[in-house]
């Protein structure tokens, strides 16, 4: 995505769906799934292209809960990619990380809290934490782009070591907020 | 619909006798009750609850082990409420993955009221539009070893929609605590491995 300020410019130099998917892939993460983001479009491409992991598309986020433990049921690991406005679809089948010990880790990109151009990206987003902290999904923010790598590491040992959902949320202010005005 | 749908139990008897290195994930109500009555197993995941999921843990399962058959046995109202996991298995076309709904158009734990099934829906068609290898709408036991051999060596993802009766049987219930029923399965699969992932 393109951005309007030097800010923006220089987080585009580091390469952070590279990092991420390089914690993913060090992490032993076999199944990627995905309702897509547009700040997710890049670690999805980078997904879909690894012959080690299979990428799978959703028609919705809650789909992603079982997908992990049946992966986990079947020896692999899986992670789930999300926007924010996703995060409430996931809910009840939260169910399967609390109640059985899946791992889960989920990587969402945040919308509705950084110079959010569409009011109704704003209730979910606002929500999101506490939506997750509720649902008993332990969280870790990521704010800058060079964190990637440690954070989603971190994150990733934090579920599939300690048998639980961990959500890691990239702020809306590291991707650059989407505006409708601007050319892709 | 005639009123001469199958018995249920049996026909769940039928699939998971002498089932081998079958992995079995069951939705939750009575497609658990049933596979745990046709013998509760350390390979049958029952699910108590995340209503919707069944497929969707069917298609990971079937993901991390190729070279297993897998088998999800769930009910009307389960594969309803995950509808688009359909289209997702059908994205993915795992060879390997089987789905058997049993279907007595109701809601069969909250006072048998009528499913979309019921109404008109048809879930094989829904499966087949999705992308499905084969599926069908199974009226008759003579059917059922045809339902047996697709499920065992049959090339998928495979979709049987069986026409059950609206009865209520007694419960079978499997175990419920959720990190056991985990635990047993990956053990039982996985061995070692269980505890080195």
């Amino acid at each position: 995505m393109p951005g309007k300020t030097s800010k923006t410019s220089s987080v585009e130099a580091i390469d952070w769906p590279a990092a991420i998917h390089s914690a993913l892939e060090s992490q032993r993460v076999r199944q990627v799934s995905y309702v897509p983001d547009a700040g997710h479009k890049r670690l999805i491409e980078l997904c879909h292209a690894d012959r080690g992991m299979t990428a799978v598309p959703l028609t919705t986020e809650e789909e992603g809960m079982g997908l992990a433990a049946g992966a986990w049921l079947g020896g692999e690991r899986a992670a789930l990619l999300m926007q924010s406005s996703g995060v409430g679809n996931c809910v009840n089948a939260l169910t399967l990380a609390s109640n059985c010990g899946f791992p889960l880790l989920i990587i969402v990109t945040m919308r509705g809290e950084w110079g959010e151009f569409n009011p109704w990206q704003i209730p979910m987003g606002q929500a999101t934490p506490d939506t997750l902290r509720l649902a008993g999904v332990r969280t870790l923010r990521l704010e800058r782009a060079e964190d990637a790598l440690a954070t989603v590491t971190a994150a990733a040992k934090l579920a599939f070591d300690g048998y639980g959902a961990v959500a890691v949320l990239i702020a809306q202010r590291m991707i650059g907020a989407k505006s409708f005005g601007e050319k892709p | 619909m005639s009123d001469a749908g199958l018995d249920r139990r049996k026909v769940v008897g039928a699939l998971l006798e002498r089932r081998g290195a079958l992995l079995v994930v069951a939705g939750l109500g009575s497609a658990a009750w049933d596979c745990t009555a046709a013998g509760d197993h350390p390979l049958n995941f029952p699910l108590w609850g995340a209503m919707g999921s069944a497929c969707m843990i069917g298609l990971g399962l079937a993901l991390a082990q190729r070279e297993r058959r897998v088998l999800v046995v769930t009910g009307d109202g389960e594969m309803l409420m995950g509808l688009g996991s359909l289209a997702t298995i059908g994205a993915q076309r795992p060879g390997n993955l089987a789905v058997v709904v049993l279907d007595n158009e109701r809601y069969g734990e909250t006072g048998m009221q009528k499913t979309h099934t019921a109404y008109g829906t048809d879930l094989a068609g829904v499966a087949r539009a999705c992308g499905f290898a084969d599926s069908r709408i199974i009226r008759r036991n003579a059917e059922i070893a045809a339902v047996r051999s697709g499920i065992y060596r049959g090339k998928g993802p495979l979709f049987f929609q069986v026409k059950v009766k609206r009865d209520s049987l007694p419960l079978v219930l499997p175990p419920r605590d959720g990190a056991h029923l985990k635990h047993r399965f990956r053990e039982a699969l996985l061995g070692e491995r269980a505890a080195a992932q």
